[in-house]
């Protein structure tokens, strides 16, 4: 018991980031699951970080309100930022959210009332473990009920083939910006969460290369089942950690290795598994069935 | 009784190429129509035009005696129209089953809140959508094929299920977008009966077809288009014999 | 603008083009973007910093052997991250994906062997004299920048518009099939082009190490950025358009700069982008496409 006790406290903030990214996981997959890659996660979550941030911190806000400002104002920006946007498509949907994302974090970067670049600090402790995985799980319990739904099947529908979608009597625009903002809500309150688990939020940390991350879990995971974004940002959160671990007993330095074996999980999941971690046991499955036949 | 669709002079350019010039004609409701005419006559247009995936340039279309200018496919769809694809276009990650069960949209009824709570309503009614879904594909002789992924079905049985997904709308019009293109002789017979029973049951249907032994067995009218203009129209027989088709079909001074 | 943002203006916008040209040929040929080519471009300036500290190169030897090895790393790409992807329904999302993680390992590579610090060129690669032109002051340092991307712009369109192999990727880029009935190696073309994009980029790499006298692993997040901004300014897949928008973000980024402070830089380039992106997403340069339609 004391073993367990002290692996969770050894572990206990890869947990919790575990679960946050698994969120932002989520949110990325919103609108992934009908076909858009809009990457204006990292955007919305530094909105939801900051508005949280804001009322703990400068006006003495509980944190109940705290979290539901931050997942309502990102949902609030969702829908103009979503209108005009979600006409574009494909990479080119994904560059119009990318430069929202960057014109939000240079926007905090300008904006001296928050520190600029420096960001906040001092940020009260306010968020538990058992938090993060309330929202994952509740997040998840609602993307499982819309499945087999009339609102699931036409998300389905939308990602297979838009126009044939409409024709079907499909409002496709409605959904899209929906799952806009449902992911703009989970990527707020995830970031209201990490900036109150963390203690600090900088605009730096909410750059392309965060939003990439987000993606690259949710693609891992697999994009095929809604729960595929949280297997994959709990696989590539927990590879860094088992690789620094690994690493002494090969002989190697962690440091730029992990990149790199990252760099080459990423690549042979895209190339070998197209959707995904998730899919791997029906793969398996097929390839035995294939064998027992030839056999 | 008034048209349940009707053409007005319907105009479509595409950067000068006049694909459907001035085309006007009527479907009845109960009325298998069909339309045809030589490769690039404006067939597949006129069935985009009026499923609304594209906008004419000119001349009305009316659905049920609304006209359908500007609206959007799925308002259109919601009017009680449905469509097949002359290049199928089904959702090809997704079974049969859930192919038929995407073209039921408008018809499920279905309360968000109680979804979400997961309460035994929701539950109910999506256990009557999936036999409905399974019981159209009956109907086309897919019953043996409803789980697998439709991109893994012949030509033949792809074609089926988008009649079906289209049949699930119960559409007060059917546009069929060359039904048995690719299709063997059982299929494309057992498709002519079907349309035939689907206009029994009072559905409308503007078919699109290249097969003429099957455009004269299962249509009550006949329009015939050419180079976006309609050159003739009337009944099988009387369409047969106009000259006007003869030499557009057989080439020659038109 | 005075005479001195002007040259600044096109000492920077002449890098940005050169990054974008390659950028913006991949994604006209295959309709993907390659994520990885800001990777190249951060490994063609180790390679000259190399080459000229450690084997004691002259820089304008170093240059065209560091864009040689980009174009060698342009083909390595290609082969493990595009062609096996081509065909896939999803290749949009995951060459994206698979060009990232190529990114990933160039970056962790550039760390294992030159370290996470940044690194100079040694004193003198280029002598910094200065020579007064339109009433500012240019560096030979940035004469030679610009002039060695005017020179590789021209090489490009010779390439692209006289030549056979022009031809040929120009085919592929109108219709890969029609340009497979027409007899052209589809593969060899995407290859080529995949070739001449990245040794455009590590040109690009090369000088900005230069111009800014700083190589890192990570100078080619900024660019990369910077680089998609001028590639929709231009219109995605639009040579002459890239470069336009290329020299027009250099321009506007130094002005902004002198008269609003350099944290604005960014902040208005990235505000303009997603504008034109909303009202206008074929780009300023770029002919009317169906594409995003």
């Amino acid at each position: 018991m004391e073993w367990l006790q002290e692996t969770y406290l050894t572990y206990q903030s890869t947990l919790g980031y575990i679960g946050l990214n698994a969120l932002l996981a989520l949110s990325v997959y919103t609108t992934l699951s009908c076909g858009q890659l809009a990457l204006s996660s990292a955007g919305f979550a530094a909105i939801g970080a900051y508005a949280a941030s804001i009322l703990t911190l400068n006006f003495g806000q509980s944190f109940p309100v705290a979290l539901l400002a931050a997942t309502a104002l990102p949902m609030l920006v969702a829908v103009p930022l979503g209108l005009p946007v979600l006409r574009i498509r494909g990479v080119f949907l994904a560059i119009a959210t990318i430069a929202f994302g960057e014109v939000v974090r240079l926007g905090l970067v300008n904006w001296d009332y928050v520190n600029g670049a420096q960001g906040l600090v001092a940020i009260p402790q306010k968020t538990s473990v058992w938090m993060i995985y309330l929202a994952v799980a509740l997040a998840l319990l609602l993307l499982a009920r819309l499945r087999g739904s009339k609102w699931g099947f036409a998300l389905e529908a939308i990602r297979e083939d838009e126009a044939a979608a409409r024709t079907m009597g499909i409002h496709t625009t409605v959904y899209k910006l929906a799952m806009l903002v449902l992911g703009a809500a989970l990527a707020g309150l995830a970031g209201a969460l990490e900036a109150h688990y963390s203690f600090m939020v900088a605009p730096n940390g909410f750059g392309f290369v965060r939003v990439v991350d987000m993606l690259v879990f949710a693609v891992v995971g697999g994009t095929v089942a809604y729960y595929g974004p949280v297997v994959g940002a709990a696989f590539l959160t927990v590879l860094p950690e088992v690789l620094r671990e690994l690493a002494p007993l090969v002989g190697i330095e962690p440091g730029p290795l992990r990149f790199l074996v990252n760099g080459v999980v990423l690549l042979s999941v895209i190339l070998f598994l197209p959707n995904g971690i998730v899919s791997l046991p029906a793969r398996l499955r097929e390839r035995r069935r294939a064998r027992s036949v030839t056999a | 009784m008034t048209a349940l669709l009707a053409l007005e002079g319907v105009e479509r350019v595409f950067g000068g190429v006049r694909a459907v010039d001035g085309a006007s004609f009527e479907v009845r409701p109960g009325e298998v129509h069909g339309l045809i005419g030589p490769n690039g006559a404006g067939k597949t247009t006129i069935i985009n035009l009026v499923s609304g995936l594209l906008q004419p340039t000119g001349g009305a279309v009316h659905v049920g005696g609304q006209p359908i200018r500007g609206l959007a496919p799925h308002r259109i769809a919601a009017l009680g129209v449905a469509r097949t694809f002359q290049n199928i276009r089904l959702f090809p990650e997704l079974s049969a089953r859930d192919n038929v069960i995407v073209g039921e949209h408008l018809r499920r009824k279905e309360s968000l809140p109680a979804r979400l709570l997961g309460l035994p309503p929701a539950r109910e009614a999506e256990q009557r959508v999936r036999e409905r879904a399974e019981a159209l594909l009956a109907r086309v002789g897919l019953e043996d094929r409803m789980r697998e992924r439709v991109k893994n079905l012949s030509y033949g049985e792809q074609r089926r299920v988008e009649i079906a997904r289209a049949l699930a709308a119960e559409p007060k019009l059917l546009l069929l977008d060359e039904p048995t293109a690719g299709m063997n002789p059982v299929e494309v017979e057992a498709v002519a009966a079907l349309i035939a029973k689907v206009a029994a049951e009072g559905h409308s249907v503007l078919l699109v077809e290249h097969n003429v032994r099957l455009v004269m067995d299962v249509c009550h009218v006949i329009t015939v288009l050419n180079f976006g203009k309609v050159i003739a129209e009337g009944p099988p027989a009387k369409v047969a014999e106009d000259p006007a088709v003869i030499t557009a079909y057989l080439g020659g001074p038109a | 603008m005075s005479g001195q943002q002007v040259i600044n203006g096109l000492f920077l916008g002449s890098i940005y083009a050169l990054f974008a040209l390659g950028y913006t040929l991949v994604f006209g040929v295959l309709d993907i973007l390659n994520l990885a080519h800001a990777a190249v471009f951060m490994l063609a300036s180790f390679v000259a910093l190399t080459l000229v500290a450690s084997a004691g190169l002259h820089i304008l030897l170093a240059l065209p052997l560091a864009v040689l090895v980009a174009g060698l790393l342009g083909l390595v790409l290609e082969r493990v991250a595009f062609r096996p992807l081509r065909g896939r329904a999803d290749s949009n999302i995951s060459g994206l994906i698979s060009s990232l993680a190529m990114a990933a390992i160039f970056e962790a590579i550039a760390h294992e062997i030159w370290g996470p610090n940044v690194a100079r060129f040694p004193f003198g690669t280029l002598t910094d004299k200065q020579l007064h032109v339109l009433g500012g002051v240019v560096s030979r340092l940035q004469l030679t920048i610009i002039g060695v991307a005017l020179g590789l712009f021209l090489v490009l369109w010779w390439l692209v518009q006289r030549t056979r192999l022009g031809r040929e990727v120009r085919a592929v880029a109108e219709s890969p099939r029609a340009a497979r009935i027409l007899g052209v190696d589809v593969d060899r073309a995407i290859a080529a082009s995949f070739f001449i994009s990245s040794a455009l980029g590590g040109a690009a790499g090369v000088l900005f190490g230069l111009a800014f006298n700083s190589v890192s692993p990570d100078m080619g997040r900024s660019v990369e950025l910077k680089g998609l901004a001028v590639i929709i300014l231009g219109g995605m897949g639009s040579m002459t358009g890239a470069v336009l928008a290329g020299f027009a973000l250099g321009l506007v980024e130094v002005f902004v700069v002198a008269h609003l402070g350099g944290s604005y830089r960014d902040a208005v380039s990235f505000a303009t982008l997603f504008l034109i992106l909303v009202l206008r997403p074929r780009g300023l340069f770029g002919a009317p496409s169906l594409r995003e339609a």
